[in-house]
């Protein structure tokens, strides 16, 4: 086979495997979208939240030091002890579950039956005042993640490849993990949705808002769960990309990358969520290898074509929205007067 | 008491149709006029044109711009950032290819082009409504920005990737470049502000106005009373980018002089942009003035007491303001989705009929 | 009645001919078919009414006129030509206005802004003149507005026509669709249920309005109503439909004696 083409197929391997993490963030979108109608730009800030706590917690951490410090004039920054992994990973639940209570309680309850766009702004609100509170809470500073996923290069993947076809496939055992951890998640997911009381409630709710509510079913409730789990699915997400490549800033950025996946899924879809993730990951990454790669492109243009990534996808998801408004998955939308 | 309509007889519908139907209001309006025009260029001072006025003048045009096409015509954008570089590089590639163009004509120019380059990136609001369409629009801000960052021909080759606006006078006057007096540079942006509110002013209470607005309430409906929606929305992205391509433009030329695109025109600028109409009031020209200012004046104050102050750490006082402009649009959004401008109007209000308001 | 000649009604109204005809349409939704195989005509001049029970297809069929839908089957035919697919503001540019069943008012605007969006179809200024004020789009402006003005005293509004809309309670809110449909000064008015969920008084206001529009103005007007009385006293033809299909057209009284239409409508059992 020849290199080129070899090289692609790993290229979108590895593109295939960042789009599994595409799909987990934009999982949190869909979850709350289905049963509240807000599109929640705030989800890679929780995500960057969510995996700033864990860190902090594991880490010993006081939360607010910098403030704490800056106010009373003292030192405090760490109370010198350190918090096993799944302790603190429960911890950190237990915070984006308290924070899903606040937004609900403080936001999102004074803002039923407002139009989506209006809660849509409120959401970049609140991912603006998230950044805050976490900046706050725990410094911007780049941190290391590490809850014991395994790191580093699949040797099982590279001599496999490297046999069959004279070239080894370099496929980082992080995303391995990511994309099974990210399948368990779905699965449990739609198992939670299809089979349980909260999950039908949840599934009311998303159909028609009033019909839910005159059944008996509590709105406020299945919002703060339906937060709650968005809450846990960014903290999954915020593990992933946090564990490959330091949890800060940039983190946050991520729920830019899931909005195109969303686009290209539909909002309402979580099968569509994944598809889409996976198009994006993978198209993304062989755009980039076959422009960046090429010299025709450079010749052409008379300049190096790189960086595509950061527009990419979102090219790609409005080209195809002209053409199917709804998205792949998406409900068709027929319009009344 | 002098805050009346009554006694202030309109005899016509021109009269009615005015934009300050009380008399205060309109002497108000002239007052502050004068003021800018007349009295802050002879007290004008670095720190006050760096710091405040010209960022408030020129965010005020990019909130106009942006209000034309959230607030009136209601399809969000998550473009501004991206629409302002294009304003800055057409100034810049202008600039360099024609010395000899005068600035107000860079200016117009810069805004011409960046109303081309938002029609295009408006026509998918034919297809895409709502949050898909403000996705949609940050496809052009990833897109623009990629492009200004990456293509030589834009920033002319410059090893450093940064663009710098040579000098240019008029009337004997530097207006950019580091000679430029403050008073000039204000001055400068003052006009377009005075003639570009104007303009926004009268575009807005005509039939075009009604047109975006009716789109904004019920898309369905205006297009069966006849709003050709093609036309309205294309006309509200283009006029919207034609204003916010003339506030990137001043921002490079006169405001900074320099610019890197991905620090001056990243999504953080849509973001800001588009909190100061959120804030200040959607759908109101005012508000986009009331919204420009305290966007502008809040990390101003919040730096002077936290940082001078307290003498805290700057970081700390930009995580604060992080949490104060968040928990205020979403105050905003909650209580008052009209912002300032409709606080204003409900004091106005009051104030018609105090003291008996029964 | 041969649909060319003209006639007068009993209450001196003149009636002229055919100005739309629906031939045979059919319009299906997926598999559903909302409308089958309906052709009816309306006259000058005259109040034609569409009734039938729910699900009947009647606003399908309103939304037919208007170029909302375009149906699978079949033409509309307007002022002797055979209208092309168009878009619905093409439509109301021909002279088709309208109101909607639920109110469809542009809430965030003030009733007069409301009222002119009517106008706009005959204001003609370019934005640039729009964007100057001074000239053309001011005179442009005061001329539209009294027309404004005039359909504003006719429908006895006058009072309210610089409040919000979204502040108004229901009936004025129908008055107000009304007179902005009125004021676009539309050959053919369609009405979507004009009088639903109002109070008798308010019913009354409404129907002398219709009537006085119609004889004032001379304007056709199509309308659906579910209120039968309101239907047999006010309007000159009538066409009944249930299940996507016409089971009944003529004047008042021959509808009401049709033996389908009671079915219909008192659902009685066939053998």
């Amino acid at each position: 086979m020849p290199d080129q083409l070899l090289f692609a197929m790993e290229v979108s391997l590895n593109g295939l495997m960042t789009g599994i993490m595409y799909a987990l963030v934009a999982l949190g979108f869909v979850l709350i979208y289905k049963a509240s109608g807000i599109f929640n730009y705030s989800q890679g800030v929780m995500a960057l939240f969510a995996a700033m706590t864990l860190v902090g917690i594991q880490e010993g951490r006081v939360p607010f030091s910098h403030l704490i410090n800056s106010i009373f004039g003292t030192h405090i920054t760490e109370f010198g002890f350190e918090v096993p992994a799944l302790l603190a990973i429960l911890l950190t639940v237990a915070v984006m579950i308290a924070f899903a209570l606040f937004v609900q309680k403080f936001v999102f309850r004074h803002l039923v039956g407002q139009e989506p766009i209006i809660l849509f702004m409120a959401t970049i609100g609140l991912a603006y005042f998230l950044e805050g509170v976490s900046d706050l809470m725990w410094g911007s500073e780049i941190r290391q993640l590490d809850v014991g996923l395994p790191q580093g290069i699949n040797g099982a993947i590279d001599n496999a490849t490297f046999e069959a076809l004279g070239y080894g496939f370099f496929i980082d055992n992080l995303d391995i993990s990511a994309a099974i951890i990210a399948a368990i998640l779905v699965a449990v997911l739609i198992a939670f949705a299809q089979y349980t009381k909260q999950g039908r409630a949840m599934r009311a709710v998303a159909d028609d808002h009033q019909a839910a509510l005159s059944v008996g079913i509590s709105l406020n409730y299945v919002w703060i769960l339906v937060w709650s789990l968005a809450g846990i699915v960014a903290l999954v997400a915020g593990v992933m990309w946090g564990s490959k490549s330091g949890v800060q800033f940039s983190l946050s950025l991520i729920a830019l990358k899931a909005l195109p996946v969303l686009m290209l899924g539909g909002f309402t879809s979580i099968p569509g969520a994944i598809i889409g993730g996976l198009i994006i990951g993978m198209g993304e990454a062989l755009f980039e290898f076959v422009v960046s790669s090429n010299d025709l492109f450079g010749a052409w243009f008379g300049f190096t074509f790189s960086a595509t990534e950061n527009w990419f996808a979102y090219v790609l998801a409005l080209a195809f929205l002209v053409f199917r408004p709804q998205g792949l998955f998406g409900e068709r939308i027929i319009e009344r007067v | 008491m002098f805050y009346r309509e009554a006694g202030d007889y309109k005899t016509s519908y021109a009269q009615d149709n005015q934009t300050f139907p009380i008399a205060f209001d309109r002497y108000r309006y002239y007052f502050v006029v004068a003021v800018g025009f007349a009295l802050l260029p002879f007290v004008m001072t670095d720190y006050l044109a760096n710091a405040i006025l010209l960022p408030f003048l020129i965010y005020a045009i990019a909130a106009i711009g942006l209000n034309i096409l959230v607030g009136y015509c209601g399809q969000v954008s998550l473009g501004t950032g991206g629409f302002m570089a294009v304003g800055a590089y057409t100034s810049y590639k202008l600039m360099t290819a024609f010395p000899w163009m005068d600035m107000v004509s860079v200016t117009l120019l810069s805004g011409l082009m960046t109303a081309i380059v938002g029609m295009a990136f408006g026509l998918p609001s034919l297809r895409i409504k709502g949050f898909y369409l403000a996705v949609a629009t940050l496809a052009a801000q990833f897109f623009l920005v990629w492009l200004f960052n990456r293509v030589p021909w834009f920033f002319n080759y410059s090893a450093s990737g940064q663009i710098s606006a040579p000098e240019r006078s008029m009337f004997g006057w530097a207006i950019t470049g580091p000679a430029a007096n403050p008073s000039v540079k204000y001055l400068f942006c003052l006009l377009f502000v005075f003639v570009l509110a104007w303009l926004a002013r009268n575009l807005t209470r005509g039939s075009i106005g009604r047109q975006w607005m009716s789109i904004r309430d019920m898309d369905i409906a205006a297009e069966i009373i006849g709003v050709n929606p093609l036309r309205a929305k294309l006309s509200a992205f283009a006029v919207s980018s034609f204003y916010v391509g003339i506030a990137g433009s001043l921002f490079f030329t006169v405001y900074l002089g320099a610019v890197e695109v991905g620090a001056s025109f990243g999504i953080q600028k849509s973001f800001l942009v588009l909190f100061m109409i959120i804030i200040g009031g959607l759908g109101s020209i005012f508000g986009s003035f009331a919204g420009a200012a305290f966007m502008v004046l809040l990390p101003v104050a919040l730096t002077r007491i936290f940082a001078d102050g307290f003498g805290w750490d700057t970081a700390l006082a930009r995580h604060i303001e992080f949490v104060i402009v968040g928990g205020l649009i979403m105050f905003f959004l909650i209580v008052e989705p009209h912002g300032l401008a409709r606080l204003w109007a409900l004091a106005k209000e009051k104030l018609r009929l105090w003291p008996f308001p029964y | 009645m041969d649909g060319q000649t003209s006639t007068v009604t009993p209450d001196g109204r003149t009636i002229g001919g055919v100005v739309m005809e629906m031939r045979n349409i059919t319009l299906r939704f997926g598999g559903v078919i909302a409308i089958k195989d309906i052709s009816f005509d309306v006259r000058h001049g005259e109040i034609r009414a569409i009734i039938g029970p729910n699900g009947a297809g009647k606003s399908s069929m309103l939304n037919v006129i208007s170029g909302f839908y375009n149906p699978q089957e079949g033409e509309v035919w307007y002022k002797g030509e055979k209208r092309k697919p168009m878009k619905p503001y093409q439509v109301a540019r021909q002279g088709i206005a309208r109101t909607f069943q639920n109110i469809a008012l542009f809430d965030g605007m003030t009733v007069l802004d409301n009222i002119m969006t009517g106008r706009l179809n005959h204001m003609k200024a370019s934005i640039l003149d729009q964007a100057i004020w001074w000239g053309r789009a001011e005179r442009e402006e005061v001329a539209n507005r009294q027309k404004a003005e005039e359909v504003i005293d006719f429908l006895e509004i006058q009072s309210i026509r610089k409040t919000p809309v979204g502040r108004l309670p229901y009936g004025l809110k129908k008055r107000v669709e009304l007179a902005r449909a009125l004021v676009a000064e539309p050959e053919i008015l369609l009405l979507d249920e004009p009088m639903a969920g109002m109070n008798v008084e308010e019913k009354e206001d409404m129907c002398r309005f219709i009537l006085d529009v119609n004889d004032e103005f001379g304007t056709t007007i199509v309308l659906i109503e579910h209120d039968m009385g309101v239907v047999m006293d006010i309007s000159d033809r009538v066409v009944v439909m249930d299940y996507g299909k016409k089971i009944g057209d003529g004047v008042p009284d021959e509808v009401r004696n049709n033996p389908d239409v009671i079915d219909a409508y008192l659902g009685v059992a066939h053998d």
